[in-house]
């Protein structure tokens, strides 16, 4: 077993702990809060197996895949907040 | 099994380890408030661990280790931002902390 099929293991089984949050709920914040993560994992993963197929080539899609995860959390999070992507008027302060 | 080697495989296991306690942590903790902790801990430790024994692995090939910055110098910063919009989308949303006295 190599380094990066073990590093991939420990992050496969962190990504389905995230997913059995995300399944769980029970409030919509956890659920956003553990698809963040399981992102975060996913640019992890792409990261390990671009050198585990000797093509680091992949850190491109982890860099991307780290900037549209990023911008969906925070989209998501403001939907959640103000109903809306579009206002920045205030709900509760 | 050369020295550089070693190193790496003890930095990526550490990596693993703090993204599975935070994995662990993210299921068993109470409350919304708490897992947003162990969520951050896999983004911190997790992953700046797992990447920098990736960059270890890089062979100084100055591309690849630049690459591997980036996306730890990106996720230091998107990380705390996210985690703080989110709580803040929560709170106002009227989750709140579990005291042990019920409710959520």
């Amino acid at each position: 077993m190599t380094m990066f099929e073990a590093a991939m293991a420990g992050v496969l089984v962190t990504m389905f702990l995230a997913l059995v949050r995300a399944v769980a709920g029970p409030t919509v914040p956890d659920r956003i809060l553990a698809a963040n993560m399981f992102g975060t994992k996913t640019v992890l993963l792409i990261a390990v197996l671009g050198f585990l197929t000797e093509r680091p080539e992949w850190l491109d899609l982890a860099v991307v895949y780290a900037l549209v995860n990023f911008v969906g959390t925070i989209a998501v999070a403001k939907y959640a907040r103000f109903g809306n992507l579009a206002s920045d008027d205030r709900k509760v302060g | 099994m050369p020295p550089l080697d070693i190193v790496s495989w003890v930095v990526l296991m550490a990596g693993c380890f703090f993204c599975i306690v935070g994995g662990i942590g993210i299921v068993r903790l109470p409350d919304f408030y708490t897992r947003t902790h162990a969520a951050s801990i896999t983004d911190t430790m997790g992953a700046g661990l797992v990447l920098l024994g990736l960059m270890l692995q890089a062979d100084g090939e100055w591309l690849v280790i630049s690459k591997l910055v980036f996306v730890a110098l990106f996720l230091f910063v998107t990380s705390p931002t996210s985690g703080h919009a989110l709580v803040k989308a929560a709170f106002a949303e009227g989750v709140r902390h579990d005291d042990g006295e019920g409710g959520s």
